[in-house]
């Protein structure tokens, strides 16, 4: 298990150098970027930038400290507010981003989970289809679609929540933003288990199960379960990665200082280096979730034991 | 004493032969759903590109007297205007062109690109093949969305920088898949039938190898295409794609969410465009998937 | 139908019809099949794939697929097993009556150890605790002859041998000593040798048990070594029934006498091997009338349009001892035989 895990991770250091690599590339030949050196900055920020990224050496030396710095844990300075490093600004952001992306895909996938062996124990009835139909709205509606008909319906015609805006202790701010997200994610998470579970179910093995008396509730949760979670724990991964773009949208949408209006607003403002450092930053908790999800993936199947 | 040979005996019973794709066009009108959304997107299609040159106001044109005006039928403004007097229903349609004109290309690009990537890397095989998809893995690890913020905060808005931005993320899928079908129509019993008893290779590519791959490849693309216009919309909306004076459903969903509480009209109508098509498309997709796909769900 | 044996039938099969919904329409896959099943007797069902022989087990267990209906009755302890309530029927099945399936490597569930299937249905039918249902298993798996059980129980499925496998579901459904084992191609998906072994690991433990055998095979060899009477499907409705020894010497349907002349025989001269012509029938389309029409050589109006009724006849081989076959066809049975004659003299 432990050569498996180890070989994992060494396969995710392609994905993030490559990542670094061309990101750093791109910045270095951008016309009035953070290391043209003949573009006017503040004095301030050009010390600040000679300081962290060592403008005055040949390039592949620059990229060298780089990554060093990067692996020392820091991801630079900001080239549009002086005082500011990267570091500092993500971490005013970072734990609202982690409240509500962590929370919501706790709920999502605990109800997911739940209600797609429910419909799936159902197929083809009623409720099944009722289902199913929501589930689609989760997955097709698109996430700044589906916001404001929250925001409509909630906080507008019913003025029960607040529209937007955050605070680190009123719960109320955080309904929206967490219903969204859960939403969305809970579509894809339910609609998997269900389709895994109605497969597993006509598998032999389930109807040899069946063959020797058991009854339903021990069938569905010792027999087929497991194997019924497997596609959903591989869809995290993905899933994970594409709810960063939902969680960037219900921040701008939803006003939220997280990450992700970190990123939209550094962006709007040219702040080239703090997209830098936050691409890199969700680059490797992306990577670092999909190598956990494959990881838990191979602890809950026999077969794959290396 | 009976002694009938029965003339049937070495003859059995078959029900007609059907080709294919005769087959599949069956299965496809036969689902409603993909049926209906076929002639709705049809109709979308066609409204975004004539629908402007029949309409009185061009999307930049202010209407003075009425700004910021829900539904009327005065003045045709059948969507009502934002708070600088444009008529909504011209936005939203010249909107939808570039929508759909980037859905397009993008598609276009990807399945391209995705195609012959995916062709090479199962054709050719061992290394180059484990490299390629290596590479394809590399990408579908990284989140999209921050390489576009990425290539858009260094790179600038240009329409086409948009296009190729969009397609570089949406090409995996279609890889992925056309490399499997590949590997696995080259180690088909025909193929290597063929090759025994002579056939030329290039007649082996046009006689089997495309055709088989045909199907997947319309398949996919059906299924892209409604991810890149939601990835176009998505960019849009941050305020990352398409730049004014050109506006598209994202940029409107943009402006309308703003000013949601006083003018709800104002995203509802770019916002429902958008649904709908995607949802189209999603059915679409799904009813080419059911009628090409030799494994009936 | 009922064999010497003065007691009760343990099972019996009445008119068990079964159908499948499907968007090109009904599928009837079982067409009226009706037998008796002796305490501790092995029956055989024979037939081609298609013939409705796995989907007259699987009714019995109420194991048909979703779009899957029977009709009919299956009596056991004068319950009928088509009607019973799930719980009730759940309670008979793997106790009293207990299944095994053709491929045991997708039949067992590669998720769960073998100490875990074999337990369960121990502490589920018996009320056993896990220890106790650990040593029966344990014992089972010795009467199956696996070597190092114990070391090998904790295991998974995919770890053993096909073979191995076979053993551990023949031990697993043997478990609380079921009256009534049908048997669904146990042994075709395993080699020859192992074939042998499996079949006479399962003689041995029904002698033991006294458990009553349905075997499904399409293998006249296999019936022939281990069945006591045999039951011919084709289409979906019994062509003959009788015993062993009846059907392999005095059969009398040409469907049984195609099957019988089909194997390959060692003695005698090498000519071509004697098929039966045709193939067996669309079960969507099946034709009014017998449904062997289309491949029979004496076939006639009558068998096109009349379903032949299975009707008994009397063969008895020592007076004392009468006993009953059963036989479905238009023709007589002198006809039969007479025309397997001529087409040996024309060779």
């Amino acid at each position: 298990m432990w050569k498996y895990t180890l070989r994992r991770v060494l396969a995710t250091v392609p994905a993030l150098l490559a990542v670094i690599t061309i990101c750093y590339l791109m910045l270095h030949a951008t016309p009035g970027g953070p290391f043209d050196t003949e573009r006017k900055v503040s004095a301030a920020v050009l010390a600040n930038l000679q300081a962290k990224y060592h403008l005055e050496l040949p390039l592949w030396q620059q990229y060298l400290y780089y990554l060093n710095s990067l692996l020392h844990g820091d991801l630079g300075a900001s080239f549009r507010y002086a005082d500011w490093s990267v570091n500092d600004l993500v971490a005013k952001a970072l734990p609202v981003s982690l409240t509500i992306g962590g929370l919501s895909m706790l709920i999502a996938v605990a109800l997911g989970v739940s209600l797609g062996i429910w419909a799936a124990l159902r197929q083809n009835s009623a409720a099944d289809y009722l289902l199913m139909l929501l589930g689609s709205v989760g997955s097709a509606v698109p996430s700044f679609v589906l916001g404001p008909v929250l925001v409509m319906v909630f906080a507008i015609w019913l003025p029960w929540l607040p529209s937007g805006g955050w605070s680190d202790h009123e719960v109320r701010f955080w309904v929206l933003p967490i219903a969204l997200l859960t939403l969305i994610n809970l579509s894809t998470v339910g609609r998997v288990m269900r389709g895994s579970l109605i497969e597993v179910m006509s598998s032999n093995f389930i109807r040899t199960a069946r063959a020797k008396g058991l009854p339903m509730r021990i069938v569905v949760l010792r027999h087929a379960i497991r194997p019924a979670l497997l596609p959903v724990v591989s869809v995290l991964g993905p899933l994970a990665i594409s709810s960063i773009t939902s969680a960037v949208v219900t921040e701008t949408l939803f006003s939220i200082p997280g990450l992700g209006k970190l990123i939209v607003n550094g962006a709007s403002n040219r702040d080239y280096t703090l997209v830098l450092g936050l691409v890199i930053l969700v680059t490797l908790v992306a990577v670092l979730l999909n190598l956990l999800v494959d990881l838990a993936y191979a602890y809950l199947d026999p077969k794959i034991r290396y | 004493m009976p002694t009938l040979i029965p003339k049937s005996a070495t003859e059995s019973a078959e029900p007609a032969q059907r080709s294919p794709w005769l087959d599949a066009r069956i299965r496809f009108v036969r689902n409603r759903a993909a049926l209906a959304s076929l002639l709705i997107l049809v109709c979308i299609v066609f409204a975004c590109v004539l629908g402007p040159l029949l309409l009185p106001y061009s999307y930049e044109d202010t209407d003075w007297n009425q700004m910021g005006i829900a539904p009327t039928l005065t003045g045709w403004h059948l969507f009502g205007t934002d708070e600088l007097g444009r008529d909504l229903l011209v936005r939203t349609l010249v909107g939808g062109r570039i929508s759909l004109t980037v859905g397009l290309l993008a598609t276009l690009v990807s399945v391209s690109l995705g195609v012959a990537w995916g062709a090479v890397a199962g054709f050719v095989g061992g290394r180059v093949d484990a490299l390629m998809m290596r590479i394809v893995d590399i990408l579908y690890a990284i989140p999209y969305l921050l390489i576009a913020i990425m290539m858009v905060t260094i790179l600038g808005r240009d329409f086409y920088l948009v296009v190729l931005t969009i397609s570089a993320f949406s090409w995996m899928d279609m890889a992925r898949v056309v490399r499997g079908q590949t590997l696995s129509i080259r180690s088909k019993e025909y193929v290597e039938a063929a090759r025994a008893i002579g056939v030329p290779t290039w007649r082996i590519i046009f006689s089997h190898v495309v055709p088989n791959l045909l199907g997947i490849v319309v398949i996919y693309t059906s299924i892209t295409v409604p991810g890149v216009i939601l990835t176009e919309s998505v960019l849009s909306f941050l305020g990352l794609g398409v730049q004014e004076p050109m506006t598209s459903w994202g940029v409107l969903i943009h402006d309308g969410a703003n000013v949601m509480a006083s003018s709800p009209w104002m995203i509802w109508f770019p916002g429902a465009a958008l649904t709908i098509t995607l949802y189209c498309a999603n059915f679409i997709g799904d009813g080419m998937r059911d009628a090409l796909d030799p494994k009936e769900r | 139908m009922t064999t010497p044996s003065p007691q009760a039938p343990v099972l019996q099969v009445k008119d068990l019809q079964v159908q499948f919904a499907t968007n090109d329409g009904p599928v009837f896959a079982v067409n009226g099949v009706s037998f008796d099943l002796a305490r501790g007797q092995t029956l055989g069902i024979v037939g081609e794939s298609g013939s409705g022989k796995s989907q007259t087990a699987l009714a019995m267990m109420g194991l048909l697929a979703r779009q899957g209906q029977a009709s009919g009755q299956v009596l056991y302890q004068g319950q009928n097993l088509l009607t019973l309530a799930p719980d009730a029927l759940n309670t008979l099945r793997g106790a009293h009556i207990a299944m095994v399936f053709q491929d045991p490597m997708t039949a067992l569930n590669p998720y769960l150890t073998v100490e875990r299937q074999m337990t369960e249905v121990l502490q589920w039918h018996k009320g056993l605790d896990r220890k106790a249902a650990r040593q029966r298993a344990l014992a089972m798996l010795d009467a199956v002859k696996i070597p190092d059980a114990a070391g090998r129980i904790s295991r998974y499925p995919h770890e053993f041998s096909g073979g191995m496998r076979q053993r551990v579901m023949l031990a697993m459904s043997l478990l609380c000593e079921p009256e009534i084992l049908l048997a669904d191609e146990p042994t075709t998906a395993l080699d020859v040798t192992v074939q042998a072994q499996i079949l006479a690991l399962l003689r041995e433990l029904q002698r033991d048990l006294g458990t009553a055998v349905v075997l499904i095979t399409h293998d006249l060899g296999v019936v022939a070594g281990v069945c006591d009477q045999v039951l011919v499907m084709y289409g979906g409705r019994v062509m003959e029934q009788g015993s062993v020894e009846h059907i392999f010497a005095r059969a009398a349907h040409p469907y049984t006498r195609g099957l019988l002349q089909a194997i390959p025989r060692m003695d005698g001269e090498a000519s071509s091997l004697r098929a039966i012509p045709g193939t067996p029938p669309l079960m969507a389309q099946l034709p009014s009338g017998c449904p062997f029409v289309p491949r029979c050589a004496l076939a006639d109006a009558q068998c096109s349009q009349e379903v032949p009724v299975l009707q008994a006849i009397a063969a008895s081989q020592a007076a004392d001892e009468p006993f009953v076959a059963h036989r479905a066809c238009h023709r007589t049975e002198a006809q039969v035989l007479h025309h397997e004659v001529l087409e040996a003299g024309h060779g």
